[in-house]
């Protein structure tokens, strides 16, 4: 379980004071707004459309059942009664008033949490997979890494100035669920022939309005030369990465400008030169930061639960639910559970207050007291005996909660679009809504399979559609929304951006066009085995610009 | 085309509108509607003085049409702002649905 040391108790603390202090400045009129800002993003608070927007980070997206009933707090008292789960692994609240954020704050840091977002040109919060810990096919929990990193890079002065944010994700398996592959620098976990410990090292990848994916700069680093190795890139990074160009300053450009050869020969010069120094990670100070992540000690139980079964056996929807929204744990006889917040024409990622109650009592009751954020926009409690399923998905079911659709086509990503956010162009939510009461029927979307629609709302791509197998973006044409569609992007271990398809859609057609292409995967897949992803990489696009423009 | 002066409360973030005689309401119809382009100027002016002093901010001119006593923005991102977000949301009933 994730604990914040003293370190960040002390700081946490510090800055709530002290943001607390700069907000009476700013109400009494002492600060100007231009004055106010940088103080204001650099602790999450940020203004939106409507109102102010809080982000609180959620550190590899891992909170305890008391976190999780202070979120609802949070979002009963100071908001209109739910909170969004983004996906960053971060929640968000829509509608805080100003004179109210120091308190929420003080609030957070009780349970320590906060929302300083380590903005600016830094190294940003670490992120991992939200099975981290539970995953059967993972090699070793990535969070310690991921925390190692987070705490090396946060004091780190030179890494304060970079030319741009820089962003690290890190995979504890083969099977990529962090999305590593567009990240600045992608991490695997992975054993060598000898059973050690080491690291897959990614650099330069990267969405936002140049898509790029990230290269392989070295297949096994070992574990105590993780440091070195990243600092390696960094310097390179700092020397060559360019600062006259916003657009062109993110490491993905270095890679593409560079070439990866060329970018390989110095990371490894600069790592050749400092290997084996001060950065070498001494086992102990892995061992300490691994204690922090202990999983829970849990019982040895028979690989299958007579109880789970019967209980499948007696009720159609918990049986699909199981089939749909379980995850294979490492341990014999567990589980991790995929709580949905895309119920069926609902708004992805958001959770009431009450919700947010319920989910903490089940995984104080039944999970370990262990709750997980996923990237997905979804809730997950990664350690659950299969005994118990049936009785969470029980409570889960009386709360609009258990909604059997993980993977599925109605479980979209979404970002804030034109609803919330000051930048977007076009409406994203309300489109998530329509496709998803489209194609919300349980048994057509079984029978669809594992397919990702992520739509963002500008080119910013919070809402990952460059990955979606299934990609929108919002655009704005002359004051109309369009909706451009891309096809075959992937986050995963066989990652692929998507390409675009052909001209956009507007608000009333594009609901018809995702069904099209959904309708003709289904009409031209080889089996049922056959995802839309794997169609779609035999097939290419032809088929499907067929039917959405016709021949 | 006649416009309205927005803006951000600073205090609840709430989206406001300047009305005729200078305050600050969350109902776009209270707005004061700006026919010509020297009230819209002065009315702009009067508005970043409330800037300076601390009571709204992200003050905007934005363009209307005004018609029996109801006031609508031409975009779609303000009507957004004044009517609020489109989501469909049972649980959020305090926002007032949006009309196009
Ligand atoms: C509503 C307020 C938001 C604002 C103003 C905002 C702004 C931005 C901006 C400007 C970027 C581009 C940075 C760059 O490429 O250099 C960005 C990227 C990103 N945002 Fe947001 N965002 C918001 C909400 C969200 C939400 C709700 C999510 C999660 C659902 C999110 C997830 C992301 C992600 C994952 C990226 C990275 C894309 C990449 O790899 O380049 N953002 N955001
Ligand atoms: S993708 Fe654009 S519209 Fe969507 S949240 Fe990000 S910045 Fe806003």
């Amino acid at each position: 379980m994730y604990r914040y040391d003293e370190f960040d108790a002390a700081f946490v603390h510090e800055r709530v004071a002290q943001f607390s202090d700069q907000v009476s400045r700013r109400v009494a009129g002492e600060m100007t707004e231009e004055e106010f800002r940088p103080h204001r993003l650099m602790n999450g608070l940020y203004l939106q459309l409507h109102a102010y927007m809080l982000r609180v980070a959620i550190p590899y997206g891992t909170l305890n059942g008391r976190q999780m009933r202070r979120l609802g707090r949070i979002a009963r008292v100071y908001d209109k009664g739910f909170g969004h789960f983004t996906t960053r692994q971060n929640i968000q609240y829509n509608w805080p008033a100003l004179k109210d954020i120091p308190a929420i704050l003080a609030e957070l840091a009780e349970v320590e949490m906060h929302a300083i977002q380590t903005s600016g040109n830094c190294i940003r919060n670490v992120t991992a997979d939200h099975f981290s810990g539970a995953a059967r096919d993972e090699v070793a929990d990535p969070r310690p890494y991921a925390e190692i990193l987070r705490q090396w890079s946060s004091i780190h002065p030179e890494f304060s100035f970079l030319p741009r944010k820089f962003k690290i994700a890190v995979s504890g398996a083969a099977h990529d669920r962090a999305a590593i592959r567009v990240h600045d620098i992608g991490l695997e976990v992975r054993r060598n022939e000898a059973g050690e410990i080491g690291f897959r090292v990614l650099v330069g990848g990267g969405q936002g309005r140049t898509p790029m994916l990230a290269r392989e700069v070295n297949a096994f680093v070992p574990e105590k030369d993780l440091l070195a190795y990243v600092d390696a890139i960094m310097r390179v990074y700092n020397l060559y990465g360019r600062r006259d160009n916003k657009y062109k300053a993110r490491i993905k450009i270095l890679v593409h400008e560079t070439g990866i050869d060329e970018l390989k020969r110095q990371i490894e010069a600069e790592f050749a030169a400092i290997k084996g120094g001060v950065l070498t990670l001494p086992a102990d100070e892995v061992a300490r930061i691994e204690a922090y992540f202990a999983p829970p000690v849990l019982a040895e139980k028979p690989a299958t639960s007579a109880a789970f079964e019967a209980a499948r056996a007696a009720d159609r929807d918990f049986d699909r639910f199981a089939r749909v929204n379980l995850h294979p744990h490492k341990v014999p006889g567990y589980t991790s559970l995929t709580i949905s917040l895309k119920p069926v024409g609902g708004i992805p990622g958001d959770a009431s207050a009450d919700q947010m109650d319920v989910v903490a009592e089940l995984a104080e009751r039944y999970g370990f007291d262990e709750v997980r954020v996923s990237h997905e926009q979804n809730l997950v409690l990664p350690h659950l005996a299969l005994d118990d399923v049936h009785a969470v998905w029980s409570v889960l079911k009386e709360n609009g909660l258990a909604t059997a659709n993980a993977g599925l086509v109605t479980d979209i990503i979404a970002c804030p679009g034109l609803d919330y956010c000051a930048l977007a162009n076009a409406r994203s939510i309300p489109v998530a809504s329509r496709i998803s009461e489209r194609l919300g029927d349980p048994d057509r979307q079984e029978a669809i399979g594992p397919l990702s629609i992520k739509i963002s709302g500008c080119i910013n791509a919070c809402g990952h559609h460059h990955v979606g197998h299934i990609g929108i973006l919002g655009v704005d044409k002359k004051g109309v929304e369009m909706y451009q569609l891309t096809l075959g992007g992937s986050p995963d271990e066989t990652a692929a951006i998507g390409e675009i398809v052909g001209p956009g859609f507007d608000s009333d057609q594009i609901v018809d066009a995702v069904e099209t292409v959904v309708d003709t995967y289904m009409r031209l897949r080889a089996s049922p085995d056959e995802t839309f992803l794997a169609a779609y990489r035999r097939v290419g696009e032809a088929p499907f610009k067929e039917a959405l423009y016709g021949a | 085309m006649p416009q309205i002066v927005t803006a951000n409360d600073l205090i609840s973030g709430d989206v406001v509108f300047r009305t005729a005689d200078g305050a600050w309401a969350r109902d776009v119809n209270a707005a004061g509607v700006l026919a010509d382009k020297a009230g819209a100027e002065a009315a702009h002016a009067a508005a970043l003085a409330d800037v300076k002093a601390a009571v709204v901010v992200d003050v905007a001119l934005i363009d209307v049409t005004a018609a029996d006593g109801k006031v609508v923005p031409v975009k779609l991102r303000e009507r957004i702002r004044a009517f609020g977000p489109t989501v469909k949301a049972d649980y959020r009933a305090d926002l007032k649905p949006y009309v196009a």
